[in-house]
């Protein structure tokens, strides 16, 4: 006596936010009626396991079914198979879209190709998330970056629009493919520490200043791409370190300010060459796609951990910080203040995001 | 050349790849009419076409646009091979040919394919012109409007209800033709989908033909059902209710009549009592009557240009048989009265029976199809009857003769109109046709209740019955005379125990009343109903042809029987009285046939309070049995009282005084007493009232008897917030909110062979449908409070160890609190209320009168006092007549058939006499005042949850709802747009890839909603009532990866508006041009 079929169709589709979650976590239907059972849906309306069992199935094929939908939002509201209300249709591509955050941290600044893709079981064991989970959210990314990547105008918009996702998630996803594009390494043991947030922070600052976009919002790969020329001008600040007058005046203007105003002065004081050969050399290099690629290992390595290691305060790094860039302005002899400012503005929000355990 | 149809092709959406290389598709769309095609231009590498089209224009026949769908194409085009087809689009073209209804057909349709579904959209715009044709002799019957829903429109008034109007056509099923074996299965299935919608056309074409014959200008309660015989042949067949419709002018809110009524009280009775307020605004319209012209006069002129008034229906009556050959042909029916003929108890009924008779004899079938009548309508139900009989198909040899099909229906017929005069009654109500079909056996089943109908909605007699003998007609109160008795009392067709109306007092009533039909708004309900099911299994051996047929037919009235009894059971285990919308289907299989009945049990205040059910064990020695009885009954009574307090049935009789009652009633004091008792004193006391009990007695003799009690018992109550019935709305349930989620479930269950034993099956299938409805609430579990509304359940056995069971109902929420209040302040419904207020006056003006029939009462009341019966075994006493009837079986060698007869439905029960005491009713009309005044907080209620869809709009899909229902709460029609009635198939060749056979169905089903969705819209509609889905036949075969599903469904397209806001004015204004242009037509 088995059921060989058992269908349940609404006129206005019925869809249980809570089953949705447990199917985009990748539940099989017996996990997720598990799940439900502990949940304590049972005693709602008097189901049994099988009523249950029944209605899992049913939701389960629904969201199947959507998931072609889904995969371009925007044919979810026009499509006439599925009659579901608009805030409904927002939450299920939120929700289609969101992903989590130890997941992406692992595949971020990874080329999302179909090598990648082979190791999520990997990392499926690893973040506790299950593959099928994995599989979407690493295709969700692949098909924002491939839709956005032949676009003009501005990445966030872009994804909102297309995806029709809320602004956070847009940026997210923009900081996403920012960083697959650009291959950033994430992945090393020093930079274990940093979150997906951090990340997406730094991502979202280094689109607002250094890409083509930042300049011009009608270029293709305008918020993709890093600024070449940009790239290219900072080797000019190279200057701060290599002239031996211009660092020493530097840190001389640097320490004056700073001086009394910090526990760590005698340290910033010492490390002052070390840590502005550091930066400078880091803006430098940036013109070789593999140096971009370490761009955040580096200004761990080169930055933040001499810094930890003295036991800096957040607050001396945003104080030591502010006086270098500043200082740098009434430099008399550096021409480059656009450049720096540039640059800096960048560097110093990224080191106070990135600047925690 | 009466019609222009213009058809363009705007644009497409969403195409799929159909070029691998490009990952583009060429697109261009075929339009073809009859058989004239036009093309559009390819438009290249697109998935998003934009065709612009100019208007392809046809010049046809009204008969063909009647019959021909509009048939778009959508293809791929290739420069080397043969085009590929995308999908198709079938447009019915009828909805544009009223001419009040759509005038433009436009939207995006789903492109289907009969293999892969739904395949992007299509933008299309169909225009008709239409030219007025003079041609007396026409073939076409266009502007004859059909309405699937049951009832008089909404937006309409009946001037007159013609009758009965069937047609039915047949054609070789192309799946059967030689061609099939070498063509693809989409042709195959193309060809199929195509001639189904040509016989509908033309089965519409048809009807309407008859109607116009008759006189009238539209089909209302039409159903349309096909027969897939196979081999021998695809049957459309389709019943109807010819009416002559007004539309009601918009501006007519229904509100405003019920000020004038109180003028016309003295006038009133049955006919003109108002419609609840503003639920139902069409009834309410009957009541200009009284103050203005009688309706008849009106409606006069309109239909002067057609055939004499005393037209009898020609059309219909393909054999001229009297109505008194009807009678002889049922040998059965001499256990009744044999109609009207019997002793002359009541003159009153008499003079009343005679009235309408003329009107209605002239008829050769007085079936109404409708379930829900205009106020007064109905004078007297008597209760089911039904009819089956088991045929053998033989291969259609000429279409254009379906004589043998005919004659088996007219067969039928013929057969439930002698049921009704066995009954006493002229007319069936609420009568539907079914067949269930099993390889070359097939179940032909007809069903309807008895009625005595008002005469003044026929044409003939309606004058002077409508004004002068308003009095002497039918002095009941509208909102129990239904209830009354329509046979006379010494000679009834069955035993029945008949007790005083516990509403009037003056006229007998049954102790239970089946009906297939709904609810009457004026019927006084207490407390809330709720669904009642009685479900059988019955295995029977695998045989062939005629032997098959007679197994067939021996098993049925056991069936019949069975099914009887456990409605009869549930339904005082469930303390009500009466059931309404009862629809029995008996399905065949191989091996097997089931039986499930469906129905809305509710306690009419009119009727005695049922007893309790009584457990006798029939070996009173042994102890442990004894025991085990006593806890059985105990069990039950707690059931009982459980129920009661569930359904909110307190019946006012508990606070009632014996004393002073004009009616003598000596068997009062045990009553309540006893249906709780369980002593053996009282059971032994019950034994020497000559027999005379108020329970209902089951006698556990055997483990089946057992296993009944228990199955009995496991009929889970729905949970708290949930309601459930399968009448349009719940009886005592008012303040609808506007949450209406319509939907469709399928099950099929695959049976194992260790329990392919009767019991063993019924359990199975019992624990079906409870599962299935379990599933409901759960699923619907955040609309509560709800109910769930119009559930039908269709089963079938599609294959040897396969049973099916399809659900379509309709979700429909309501404010609890609101309820609440009501019920604490009156215990009645609200109909009832309202329409004793209107009582009130005609009964005490009558008292002459009612003191006159009081004490011939007295006299007939002590007879049925003494009547003996035989409790236990009334109902095998009734087995035992239709058990008889087979005998009319053997007719020809080839059809072997069986009919058997109407059980009239109902099982007695021993129930007292009651009164109820004059101050009640004045109690009751005091309280409508009340009522009145709290009918303002219900809007509040509407708009509250109707803020909440308004976050729904926005979307670029037009919002369409569905409901099975006539009407969406919160709302009021103000416009029916035409018949939707689509048939699909869906067939796939990667049933794994679809997700199995569960995922492929889902699918489907979920395309046939979008495609009705799409049509509707399209026409500028945003709603569909009265749907319903007749046909979901599957057959799978997974070794082979196939499967292959049919699915017909049908409605009426509307728009509704709330029913808070005015009408756009644009709306009303189009509404009143085309109300008037109509009538100009007509």
């Amino acid at each position: 006596m088995a059921v060989e079929l058992d269908v349940f169709v609404g006129n206005t589709t019925i869809m249980d936010e809570e089953v949705y979650q447990l199917w985009l976590d990748g539940y099989t239907v017996n996990d997720a009626v598990k799940v439900r059972m502990e949940g304590g849906v049972m005693d709602e309306c008097e189901a049994s396991a099988d009523v249950l069992q029944s209605d899992t199935m049913d939701q389960y094929r629904t969201f199947q079914m959507c998931e072609r939908l889904l995969h371009s939002p925007a044919k979810l509201a026009n499509q006439l198979l599925f009659q579901i209300p608009p805030h409904r249709q927002a939450m299920l591509i939120e929700r289609y879209y969101a992903f989590d955050d130890a997941f992406v941290r692992e595949v971020l600044g990874k080329k999302l190709s179909k090598g990648t893709k082979k190791d999520l079981d990997d990392i499926g064991a690893k973040t506790g998330v299950t593959l099928k989970s994995c599989r979407r959210q690493f295709d969700n990314f692949k098909r924002v970056f491939k839709v956005v990547e032949e676009l003009k105008g501005p990445l966030v918009e872009n994804i909102r629009h297309h995806f029709l996702l809320s602004d956070k998630l847009a940026r997210d996803y923009a900081a996403i493919v920012f960083f697959a594009n650009n291959r950033f390494e994430t992945g090393k043991r020093k930079l274990q520490y940093l979150t997906f947030q951090d990340f997406a922070f730094c991502a979202g600052q280094l689109i607002n200043s250094w890409t083509v976009g930042a300049l011009d919002n009608q270029v293709e790969d305008m918020d993709v791409d890093l600024d070449k020329e940009f790239l290219q001008e900072l080797k000019e600040l190279k200057i701060l370190i290599s002239d031996k007058d211009l660092l020493d005046q530097h840190k001389s203007l640097v320490c004056t300010a700073l001086r009394g105003k910090t526990k760590a002065f005698n340290e910033m004081e010492a490390n002052f060459k070390n840590l502005s050969r550091g930066l400078v050399n880091i803006a430098a290099k940036l013109t070789n796609t593999k140096d971009v690629r370490d761009f955040f290992i580096d200004l761990v390595e080169k930055f933040i951990e001499p810094c930890r290691s003295d036991r800096w305060t957040a607050g001396d790094m945003r104080l030591y910080l502010t006086h270098y860039t500043n200082s740098a302005h009434i430099l008399d002899t550096f021409k480059h203040q656009v450049v720096w400012d540039r640059y800096m503005g960048v560097i110093k929000s990224c080191i106070f995001k990135m600047y925690h355990d | 050349m009466p019609g222009k149809l213009k058809a363009k092709i705007v644009a497409g959406r969403h195409l799929p790849v159909m070029d691998r290389a490009s990952d583009l598709t060429d697109a261009f769309v075929e339009v073809k009419f009859g058989n004239t095609t036009f093309k559009t231009d390819v438009c290249p590498k697109s998935l998003n076409p934009q065709w612009n089209s100019e208007w392809f224009k046809f010049e046809v026949d009204d008969e063909d646009l009647q019959d021909e769908p509009l048939q778009i194409t959508v293809l791929d085009h290739d420069t080397y091979s043969a085009n590929d087809a995308i999908g198709k689009v079938y447009i019915d073209i009828d909805p544009l040919l009223y001419s009040e209804a759509a005038s433009v057909i436009s939207g995006w349709f789903p492109i289907y394919d009969t293999i892969h579904g739904i395949r992007g959209e299509i933008n299309i715009l169909v225009k008709v012109e239409l030219f007025n044709d003079l041609n007396r002799f026409r073939q076409s019957s266009c502007g004859v409007k059909f309405f699937c829903t049951t009832a008089i429109p909404r937006c309409y008034r009946a001037a007159m209800v013609h009758g009965f109007v069937e047609e039915l056509v047949v054609n070789e099923d192309p799946e059967y033709q030689w061609i099939d074996r070498i063509r693809t299965p989409r042709a195959s299935n193309e060809a199929r989908q195509r001639l189904i919608s040509l016989m509908s056309g033309e089965l519409q074409r048809k009807i309407g033909l008859k109607v116009l014959e008759m006189g009238g200008n539209a089909v209302v309660g039409y159903l349309q059902c096909f027969d897939l015989e196979g081999e021998s042949g695809l049957v459309v067949r389709a019943i109807g209710t010819a009416c002559t419709l007004d539309k009601l002018s918009s501006g007519s809110a229904p509100n405003t009549n019920t000020h004038i009524h109180p003028n016309t009280a003295p006038a009133s009775n049955a006919c003109n009592s108002p419609s609840k307020d503003g639920k139902e605004p069409v009834f309410g319209e009957d009541l200009p009557l009284s103050s203005g012209p009688p309706t008849p006069f009106r409606a006069l002129p309109t239909s002067s240009s057609s055939p004499p008034p005393f037209s009898p229906c020609k059309p219909c009556s393909r054999q001229s048989s009297s109505s008194d050959t009807d009678l002889s042909l049922t040998p059965k029916t001499g256990m009744g009265s044999g109609g009207s003929a019997g002793k002359e108890a009541g003159p009153l009924k008499t003079l009343l029976r005679q009235q309408t008779q003329t009107a209605l004899e002239q008829r050769e079938f007085p079936f109404f199809t409708l379930t829900s009548f205009p106020a007064g309508f109905l004078v007297h139900v008597g209760g089911v009857v039904s009819a089956r009989s088991v045929k053998l198909l033989d291969r259609i040899h000429n279409p254009d003769e379906p004589e043998t099909r005919d004659a088996w229906w007219e067969e039928i017929r013929q057969e439930i109109k002698s049921h009704a005069k066995a009954l006493g009654c002229h007319a069936v109500v609420g009568y539907s046709e079914s067949t269930s079909i099993c390889e070359e056996v097939c179940i032909l089943s007809a069903s309807g209740t008895a009625a005595i109908l008002n005469p003044r909605y026929m044409r003939e007699g309606c004058l002077d019955i409508g004004s002068t003998d308003h009095r002497f007609e039918e002095p009941s109160p509208p909102s129990c005379g239904f209830c009354h008795i329509p046979y006379d009392e010494f000679n009834m067709p069955f035993p029945a125990q008949l007790t005083y109306c516990y509403h009037c007092r003056r006229q007998k009533v049954p102790d239970v009343l089946f009906t297939t039909i709904d609810l009457p708004p004026e019927a006084s309900v207490t407390g809330k109903g709720c669904l009642i099911q009685a479900r059988l299994c019955r295995l029977k051996k695998k045989a062939q042809g005629e032997v098959n047929a007679t197994a067939i037919s021996n098993l049925l009235p056991f069936m019949e029987y069975e099914l009887h009894t456990q409605l009869m059971n549930k339904l005082k285990l469930r303390s009500m009285n009466a059931l309404f919308c009862l629809h029995i289907q008996i399905s065949v299989g191989e091996n097997m046939l089931l039986g499930l009945a469906s129905a809305t049990g509710v306690y009419l205040t009119a009727l005695p309070a049922p007893g309790g059910i009584q457990i006798a064990g029939k070996t009173p020695g042994d102890l442990s049995n004894e025991h085990h009885i006593l806890t059985i009954q105990k069990r039950i009574n707690d059931t009982i009282a459980k129920n009661k307090e569930l359904y909110q049935i307190n019946p006012p009789e508990l606070t009632e005084e014996t004393v002073g009652s004009p009616i003598p009633e000596p068997r009062q004091r045990h009553r309540l007493l006893r249906s709780h008792s369980e002593s053996s004193d009282e059971l032994s006391e019950l034994d020497l009232s000559h027999g005379k009990k108020d329970a209902f007695v089951l006698e556990i003799d055997d483990t089946d008897a057992l296993e009944d009690i228990h199955s009995l018992l496991t009929d889970a109550s729905p949970p708290t917030g949930f309601y459930s019935c399968n009448t349009e709305i719940m009886p005592g349930i008012f303040n609808w909110t506007s949450g209406v989620q319509m939907f469709t479930s399928v099950r099929v269950l695959r049976l194992s062979n260790a329990n392919l034993t009767n019991q063993g099956l019924n359990k199975t299938f019992t624990d079906l449908c409870e599962n299935l409805l379990k599933s409901f609430y759960f699923k619907l579990r955040s609309m509560i409070p709800c109910c769930l509304c119009h559930l039908k359940f269709t089963v079938a056995v599609p294959e040897e160890e396969l049973i099916q069971v399809t659900v379509t109902a309709v979700a429909m929420t309501f404010d609890k609190d609101q309820s609440q209040e009501k019920l604490t302040e009156k215990p009645t419904t609200k109909g009832s209320t309202e329409t004793e207020e209107q009582l009130q006056f005609p009964l005490e003006l009558s008292t002459d009168l009612s003191t006159n029939m009081q004490t011939s009462n007295k006299i007939s009341g002590t007879v049925s006092l003494l009547t003996p019966a035989a409790k236990l075994y009334q109902n095998q006493l009734i087995m035992v007549h239709s058990a008889g009837v087979p005998e009319s079986t053997t007719v020809s060698p080839r059809a072997a058939s069986v009919d058997y007869g109407s059980f009239a439905d109902r099982c007695s029960t021993w129930l007292e006499l009651l009164k109820m005491k004059a101050h009640t009713i004045r109690r009751g009309s005091v309280k409508t005042i009340s009522s009145l005044d709290r009918s303002s907080p219900l809007p509040e209620g509407r708009s509250r949850s109707l803020r909440s869809n308004r976050s729904f709009g926005g979307s670029s899909v037009p919002v369409v709802k569905m409901t099975p229902v006539s009407f969406l709460p919160g709302t009021r029609i103000i416009k029916y747009l035409g018949i939707i009635n689509m048939f699909f198939i869906r067939e796939t060749t990667s049933l794994r890839e679809e997700g199995g056979i569960s995922g492929f169905l889902h699918s489907f089903i979920a395309e046939v909603f979008a495609m009705v969705r799409a049509h509707v819209a399209a026409l500028g509609g945003n709603a569909v009532v009265s749907y319903s889905m007749k046909e979901c036949v599957l057959m799978e075969n997974p070794n082979k990866n196939q499967a292959q599903c049919l699915i017909n469904v049908s409605g009426d397209a509307v728009i509704c508006v709330r029913e808070t806001d005015q009408e756009p004015p644009s709306v009303a204004n189009i509404g009143q041009t085309c109300c008037s242009s109509a009538d100009g037509a007509t």
